[in-house]
């Protein structure tokens, strides 16, 4: 027996074995590898995101132009899913079957455990029946989310609209994430940062079933979502409003600028869409359909398209040579008319004429003389084109302006390296370039930029970097648009021409289309040749004559002489925005110009 | 009077002392595991902790009763206690209650008792009973098969019952056959049986033969190091298995290679084999037959779990931790480890656990309440606890020594490996060192059936050992 009895010290031994083996097992789960906590943490916390409301935007008088509204996504937790009635389900949230169980499965590939949306954007209506009924639906729960909303459907183009993120939104930043929305264009692009805010974060705990238990350490690593700043634009809304309606059933632009700030007061661009469209779910649709209208409402013409300027051009070029002393006030030149060679006139004046004439007439062969003393004024062609060149690029023409508004187009104005390459280095002059002369040929500039350089002119020799907002809430706005661009053309050099442009409104046989009551307003008509068919008017002018409180470009496409339409459209436009109403006197212009339909006409015939 | 004062003097307090540390601790851990700030009344019945604390209160009134019982009684009774036991364990097949998949249970006025706890102490009561008769030699054959019969009886109802984790318990009464004189031998071929049946089904089969081919080699290598020999038969398994491994390369066949290593390692067994009888080297046709044995036995166990129904196949895997369901063990095993591993060294403060609150981890009271004491603890008092056990079972293996009786000895050494198997599968269930066999930790578990079965198997001992000087003076 005392034999058996040593057994006892293998079994104690086991015993021991087995607590030593288990104490080592646990001071390595315990004490050593720290995964465990990670995975401990991970599966009690459930940050959820906090989305700020996105700042709203106001016109320059402080009316609403845009702002928010609540809108909800259904979310589900494969994993919490018991059996529903999916009929039910359908018919709250307007899917068909197929489309439901296609979602539930990506969801349930994407986690079991986590939550992902199921169904985005459930309008309001649509959320209050779905809350109703959704305490039958386990696994399933909503989050609010803001959509944009917009007071009036004016101003589509320059608000922008505001879209999912994209693959490399993600990439690019470390904001973003997967189904959060970003500004795609226009303003909601240009000042995403500020109105967008910052996401925020709540930390809850959670238990095996994703039920929150209670919030995380008390709260102290949440993050509070912060609201967007709120964006002023610049816009008038009364006259952004009044534009687009005169714009109806016409194609073409408007861009309205404050000489003195450079802020846009309005942005037309004609056919325009309604900015509603593009929010929500039904986004997607209606996007592919206007990118489908051959009107192609959703080009911004205003920052994109590209005529010659046509006359408008002229005054440039008297500036040039008033600059250049290659003409003076005193210089005249004679006009023979529509037999003046190399360009034609078509209009009848008295000749010989001055700079102030020949901008109010409009006459070709005064340019062209003026042109080609420019031209000829270096030794080369070459070399004198390029300093014409410099002073059409200080007007901010043949680049982008640097605007706050996205997708500008630079236009075109040609260098002499073009000429080179097309006529050969020394084989072209003034005659070989001469429609240069009168704004036509290889010029391309955009409606913003016709703008600008009237309110160069307004200003007498300067301008601000054209701009959208005039002041985001809580800052400033940044340096470069408060800074003077000056041009080449001193300040004396303005005032004759000026002379010359209100005299084209007042004294012009079109002026009674355009001349307002009480109101000094300067201007030039322009007719853009259109290869592609009939004519665009033009016109750009600014008011008042001493003291410019606006200077607008007008293009009506497709519409012929451009005193016929753009002139009395600006005119309509200025007088609306310097005296709040069309005078009695003028109401049959404003009819006229509503009633005309230039889209719809032209296709019927 | 006398007598009763003798009986006070002579109760190892120790041992009390253990069983009311852990079945207070087991207590406070449980009240942890389902705590609810809203509900906070310690007596709060419609909670485990409430019911727990009314079953401690019945387990100490059990636990005194007993010590007021004359030891005769459990001698003269025990197969009587033992037969009704196994009674009861057949009528819960037909009349009981099915609870989590195991139809183990009675239930009576809304309250369910589970027979197989108590089966533990029956059965050791019949096996001290047996093993100490008069004139019982174990080596006899007729013994061994009284003795099979009477631990395998209960475990085979049990088993009947779906409740495989009680059933297994009863493996625990070999390490008392192996006090009371069974060889060795057996024991270290059962448990070499038990360990290649477990590889076999977890380990792929060529991993596995080449282990044990690794292992013979070296046996061969230390119990006859000379190196002609031993080189001669290295050449014989090279050559076989790449003999084989060509074949199986060039010819194309729906075996897969780790096939024809099998098959290759076996050759060469056959090949040494009858080089060492030739040789006559006696440790090397030991040795050889043991790898060939096992080899084969592991392929049979294959073979066999081949045969089997799919749903068995899975019952099978996840017992042993193989099956990766997310829902199954395996998760189970990783919450538990998450639990306990994110408890670190100091824990994470009484009642500040939030894997077992939250749910995370499956039966937090019961099979897992080892989880709370690792996730609020730490590694101090998963350590503290562990030794505490450990404690307890070497007291309890210490008293079974100083027994007189036979009957005594046996008895308590069945209370210690019962506890101690209970001890080491709850445990290494929860740490992720042993299949997941869901049977409670001893005093610590949540339910009443299984508190009051272990405070009877203890105290019937406690009572053994104070009276164990009693035999001498009647
Ligand atoms: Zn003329």
């Amino acid at each position: 027996m005392n034999n058996l009895s040593k057994r006892s010290h293998i079994i104690v031994a086991i015993f021991i074995v087995v607590g030593v083996v288990y104490i080592i097992r646990l001071f390595g789960l315990q004490v050593l590898d720290s995964t465990y906590k990670q995975f401990a943490t991970n599966n009690i916390l459930r940050e959820i995101v906090q989305y700020p409301a996105r700042g709203l935007v106001y016109d320059r008088n402080g009316k609403l132009l845009v702002i928010n509204k609540a809108a909800f996504d259904l979310l589900i937790t494969p994993r919490e899913v018991v059996t529903f009635d999916t009929l039910q389900l359908c018919n709250l949230l307007d899917i068909s079957k197929e489309e439901l169980e296609i979602k539930i499965r990506e969801a349930k590939d994407y986690s079991w455990y986590k939550p992902s949306i199921l169904v985005k954007q459930i309008p309001p209506e649509n959320y209050a029946r779905l809350q109703e009924q959704l305490y039958k639906f386990r696994g399933f729960h909503t989050q609010s989310r803001t959509l944009r909303e917009y007071e009036t459907a004016a101003a589509a183009h320059v608000l922008g609209y505001v879209g999912e993120v994209t693959a490399d939104d993600i990439k690019n930043s470390n904001y973003y994430s997967m189904g959060d929305y970003i500004g795609v264009s226009g303003i909601e692009k240009t000042y995403e940062e500020a109105l967008r805010g910052t996401k925020g974060v709540k930390k809850y705990l959670v238990d095996v079933h994703n039920r929150i238990q209670g919030s995380f350490l008390d709260g102290q690593e949440d993050v509070p979502a912060q609201i967007g700043k709120d964006v002023i634009s610049s816009l008038d809304l009364e006259l952004q409003l009044y534009a687009e309606k005169l714009f109806q059933n016409k194609k073409g632009s408007v861009v309205a600028i404050e000489p003195s700030t450079g802020e846009i007061l309005a942005m037309v661009s004609a056919p325009a869409y309604d900015p509603g469209l593009l929010v929500g779910r039904v986004r997607g649709s209606n996007y592919s359909k206007l990118l489908a209208d051959t009107l192609k409402p959703l080009f911004n013409r205003a920052l994109l398209a590209e005529y010659p300027p046509g006359s408008t051009f002229k005054i440039m070029n008297v500036l040039i040579g008033l600059q250049e002393e290659t003409i003076n006030l005193y210089t005249r030149f004679s006009c023979a008319g529509p037999a003046s060679t190399p360009i034609r006139c078509t209009h009848n004046h008295i000749t010989p004429l001055g700079p102030v004439e020949a901008i109010k007439e409009s006459c070709n062969p005064f340019l062209w003389n003026t042109f080609r003393t420019i031209m000829n004024k270096y030794d080369t062609s070459a070399e004198s084109f390029n300093k014409w060149r410099e002073y059409v690029e200080s007007f901010g023409m043949g680049k982008k302006l640097g605007s706050d508004l996205q997708f500008e187009n630079k236009g075109n104005v040609p260098t002499a390296e073009y000429y080179n390459r097309i006529y050969g280095a020394g084989r072209w002059n003034a005659l070989t370039v001469r429609s240069l002369a009168i704004g036509q040929g290889e010029l391309g500039i955009t409606p913003l930029q016709l703008a600008n350089y009237c309110a160069a002119i307004a200003n007498r020799g300067y301008y601000y970097i054209p701009h959208i907002v005039k002041e985001i809430e809580g800052e400033g706005l940044s340096g470069q648009f408060s800074t003077k661009v000056y041009t080449n053309i001193s300040e004396e050099h303005f005032e004759p021409v000026i002379e010359g442009m209100q005299r084209v409104v007042e004294q012009t046989n079109a002026s009674v289309f355009m001349r307002i009551p009480d109101v000094a307003m300067c201007g030039k008509t322009g007719t853009v040749q259109n290869p592609h068919g009939e004519d665009h008017s033009a016109f750009m002018a600014f008011a008042p004559k001493d003291d410019p409180r606006i200077a607008i470009s007008v293009y009506v496409e497709n519409s012929g002489f451009g005193a016929t339409y753009a002139a009395p459209i600006a005119s309509l436009l200025v007088e609306k925005y310097l005296k709040g109403e069309i005078d009695k006197s003028r109401e049959w212009v404003e009819k006229r110009m509503l009633d005309i339909d230039l889209i719809h006409s032209k296709q019927e015939n | 009077m006398p007598r009763r004062n003798n009986l006070w003097a002579n109760i190892d307090w120790v041992t009390v002392l253990l069983f009311l540390i852990l079945v207070f601790l087991g207590w406070f851990n449980i009240y942890a595991a389902v705590y609810n700030p809203e509900s906070q009344s310690i007596l709060d019945v419609s909670q485990q902790y409430g019911k727990q604390l009314i079953w401690i209160g019945a387990a100490l009134v059990i636990g005194f009763v007993i010590l007021l019982i004359e030891t005769n009684f459990y001698v003269f009774f025990a197969y009587i206690i033992y037969g009704f036991v196994v009674f009861l364990l057949i009528l819960v097949l037909f009349v009981g209650k099915e609870i989590n998949g195991a139809k183990s249970w009675f239930e009576i006025g809304g309250f369910t008792l589970q027979p197989s706890e108590f089966g533990k102490f029956a059965t050791a009561l019949a096996l001290a009973k047996y093993l100490s008769s008069f004139g019982f030699k174990l080596q006899r054959l007729k013994s061994m098969v009284l003795i099979a019969l009477i631990i395998l009886t209960p475990a085979f109802f049990i088993l009947l019952q779906n409740d495989t984790g009680s059933a297994l318990v009863y493996f625990a009464f070999v390490l008392v056959l192996f006090r009371e004189g069974l060889s060795g031998v057996i024991l270290f071929f059962g448990s070499l049986i038990a360990l290649l049946f477990v590889l076999a089904l977890v380990l792929s089969g060529m991993l596995l033969n080449i282990i044990l081919l690794s292992v013979a080699l070296l046996v061969l290598l230390i119990l006859n190091p000379r190196f002609k020999q031993f080189g001669r038969i290295l050449l014989i398994f090279t050559l076989s298995i790449g003999v084989f491994l060509g074949i199986g390369e060039v010819v194309p066949t729906k075996y897969q290679l780790s096939d024809f290593w099998v098959a290759g390692a076996l050759t060469g067994a056959v090949i040494t084999l009858i080089y060492s009888i030739r040789q006559k080297i006696r440790n090397y046709i030991l040795v050889t037959i043991i790898f060939t044995g096992s080899v084969l036995f592991s392929i049979s166990v294959n073979y066999a779990f081949d045969m089997l129904e799919a749903h068995q196949q899975v019952r099978i895997n996840e017992l042993l931790g193989i099956e990766s369901n997310p829902q199954g063990a395996g998760y189970h095993v990783n919450q538990s480890k998450i639990a306990i591993g994110s408890g670190g060294f100091w824990g994470k403060g009484y009642l500040n656990g939030t894997q077992t609150k939250f749910d995370f981890v499956p039966e937090q009271s019961t099979d897992f309440i080892f989880c709370t004491v690792g996730e609020e603890w730490g590694f101090v008092g998963t350590s503290i606890l562990i030794t505490l056990f450990l404690t307890l079972f070497v007291r309890l293996v210490y008293l079974a020594e100083r027994q007189r009786s036979g009957f005594s000895r046996i008895y308590g050494y069945s209370v210690a490996v019962i506890l101690f198997f209970h001890f080491m599968v709850n445990i290494g269930m929860t740490i992720g060192i042993m299949p997941v066999i869901g049977i409670p930790l001893p005093f610590f578990s949540y339910g009443g059936s299984s508190l009051w079965s272990f405070t009877i198997l203890l105290f019937i001992f406690i009572r053994l050992d104070a009276s164990r000087l009693d035999h001498l003076s009647s």
